[in-house]
């Protein structure tokens, strides 16, 4: 029907960890939500990081958020902050941490946790609407994660 | 006039915030006769969750709206005169239709205000469509038809259009509180992987927009509804199931215990909004 905010383009099969790979269980999250280790070791990919935050059938993160840096992206949503400036206003192990899982930073949020995979109530098999088993697949991968962290430090007013 | 031409002017001096969006200060008069409620204080009820309701027909485009305001002009009533033809005729083993009991389908005037309620002597919640289904079983010895399909919408938008104006009034206590309660709570669940409940959307940010979709309050005074995209009528179940899974969630099926509480509690946060059906919608 409208799928607002899209599937993650990782198929069902767990994408082959890197030796470095953190998995999302592993994650850890300081007492304000940041990550400050890298969930890959890997640098992200900033330009990498713009496309998945753009797009659809990716993060889809304009879903939500507007932001000027991808103007070119048509229908961006109003329910979160703009994202302009976002890399002033945080640092890359606090934007990593709300990327993973924004409830760690603010409590409540509406916005989804992209790499969590279990702790859900009535959890799906994709947009299947038939009953997924957990641990499901992160809505990203941990180097999809470092991307989008790698273009949000790039976000300077 | 068929409707009231403020719209566009509005339109105009209002900073709208995209072409063609809605006009949420416009205001539903349908073949230039039944002025609907398409704003009005919200029920006791949802104190401190709303300050006002309103009807989807107020955030959709000016087009959308336009199609709704005359009966000519809204593809929802054709189904409403199939279903006419349906009323007369007679089904079953007991070989009658839905006049032999209930004569001039106007007679069905108020019904649609008050569903889903409290049926004494089922000891249940019913919705119109299990009401519809019942006497079909019961009294008419016929098939029930599927819950959300063509046969029982196009019914049910029949049944609807003999309330059409009249305030959505649905009971919420005696014994269908624990049932409303239920829908409550599934209305505020955060389901599914995106974990997000009705509430995030419709509650906390309608008006907004979520990518291309301008979020309404979620209101089903305006059900069953033709849609544009499909070119049909459309159940509140079919909606609740693709809006739950749209989160990534396992959803419930139309016609399920659960989607019948969660339509008793919907419904009643529209208590004070016309009666709309068939709405139109994108
Ligand atoms: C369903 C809505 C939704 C989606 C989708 C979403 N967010 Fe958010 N986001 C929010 C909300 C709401 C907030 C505000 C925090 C709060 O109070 O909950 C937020 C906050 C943020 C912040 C902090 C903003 C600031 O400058 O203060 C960043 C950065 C962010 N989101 C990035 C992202 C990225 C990157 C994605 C996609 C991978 C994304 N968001 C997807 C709703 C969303
Ligand atoms: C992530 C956002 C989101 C969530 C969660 C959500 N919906 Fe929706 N819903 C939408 C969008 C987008 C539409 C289409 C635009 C509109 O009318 O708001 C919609 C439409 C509807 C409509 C049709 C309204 C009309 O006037 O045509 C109803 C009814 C509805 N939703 C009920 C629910 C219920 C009940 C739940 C929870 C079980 C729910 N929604 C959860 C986004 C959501």
């Amino acid at each position: 029907m409208m799928r607002w905010i899209a599937a993650a383009i990782v198929s069902g099969a767990p994408v082959l960890a890197a030796a470095e790979t953190v998995a999302p269980a592993d994650v850890t999250y300081d007492d304000y939500g940041s990550v400050e280790q890298s969930l890959t070791g890997t640098p992200g990919d900033a330009a990498n990081g713009a496309a998945i935050v753009g797009n659809k059938k990716a993060g889809n993160c304009v879903a939500c958020h507007q932001l000027d840096a991808l103007s070119d992206v048509p229908f961006q949503g109003e329910i979160g902050p703009m994202l302009d400036g976002a890399g002033d206003r945080w640092s890359e192990a606090e934007l990593r941490g709300i990327v993973a899982n924004s409830k760690m930073t603010f409590e409540g949020s509406m916005m989804p946790s992209y790499y969590k995979t279990s702790g859900y109530i009535r959890p799906g098999d994709g947009f299947t609407g038939k009953a997924g088993s957990e641990p499901l697949p992160p809505l990203l991968d941990a180097q999809q994660i470092e991307d989008i962290v790698a273009f949000l430090v790039t976000l300077k007013e | 006039m068929k409707f009231k031409a403020m719209t566009a002017v509005a339109a105009l001096l209002v900073a709208a915030p995209m072409l063609g969006m809605a006009d949420e200060e416009a205001e539903l008069v349908v073949n230039g006769e039944i002025e609907m409620v398409t704003k009005t204080d919200a029920p006791a009820h949802l104190e401190g969750a709303l300050p006002e309701i309103m009807s989807g027909w107020r955030f959709r485009s000016d087009e959308t709206q336009q199609t709704q305001m005359d009966d000519f002009d809204n593809p929802g009533m054709i189904f409403v005169d199939q279903a006419q033809a349906v009323w007369d005729t007679a089904e079953g083993s007991e070989g009658k239709s839905c006049a032999s009991c209930h004569n001039d389908v106007e007679a069905m005037e108020g019904v649609r205000a008050v569903y889903p309620k409290w049926n004494e002597e089922a000891g249940e919640v019913r919705t119109l469509a299990m009401q519809i289904n019942d006497c079909r079983e019961t009294q008419m010895g016929a098939e029930p038809w599927k819950y959300d399909g063509s046969d029982m919408t196009a019914m049910e938008a029949l049944i609807s259009v003999q309330s059409r104006g009249m305030p959505v009034n649905v009971a919420i206590d005696g014994p269908a509180q624990s049932v409303w309660e239920q829908g409550k709570e599934m209305y505020y669940t955060r389901y599914g992987q995106l974990e997000l409940s009705c509430a995030n959307c419709h509650e906390d940010n309608y008006g907004n927009m979520i990518r291309a979709d301008h979020l309404s309050q979620g209101q089903i005074n305006g059900f069953p509804v033709y849609r544009l995209k499909n070119t049909k009528l459309n159940s509140s179940h079919a909606r609740f199931k693709g809006c739950i899974r749209d989160t990534r969630a396992e959803t419930f099926s139309p016609g399920s215990p659960e989607f019948v509480a969660l339509e008793l509690y919907v419904a009643s946060r529209g208590n004070g909004l016309s009666v709309e059906a068939p709405s139109v919608r994108n």
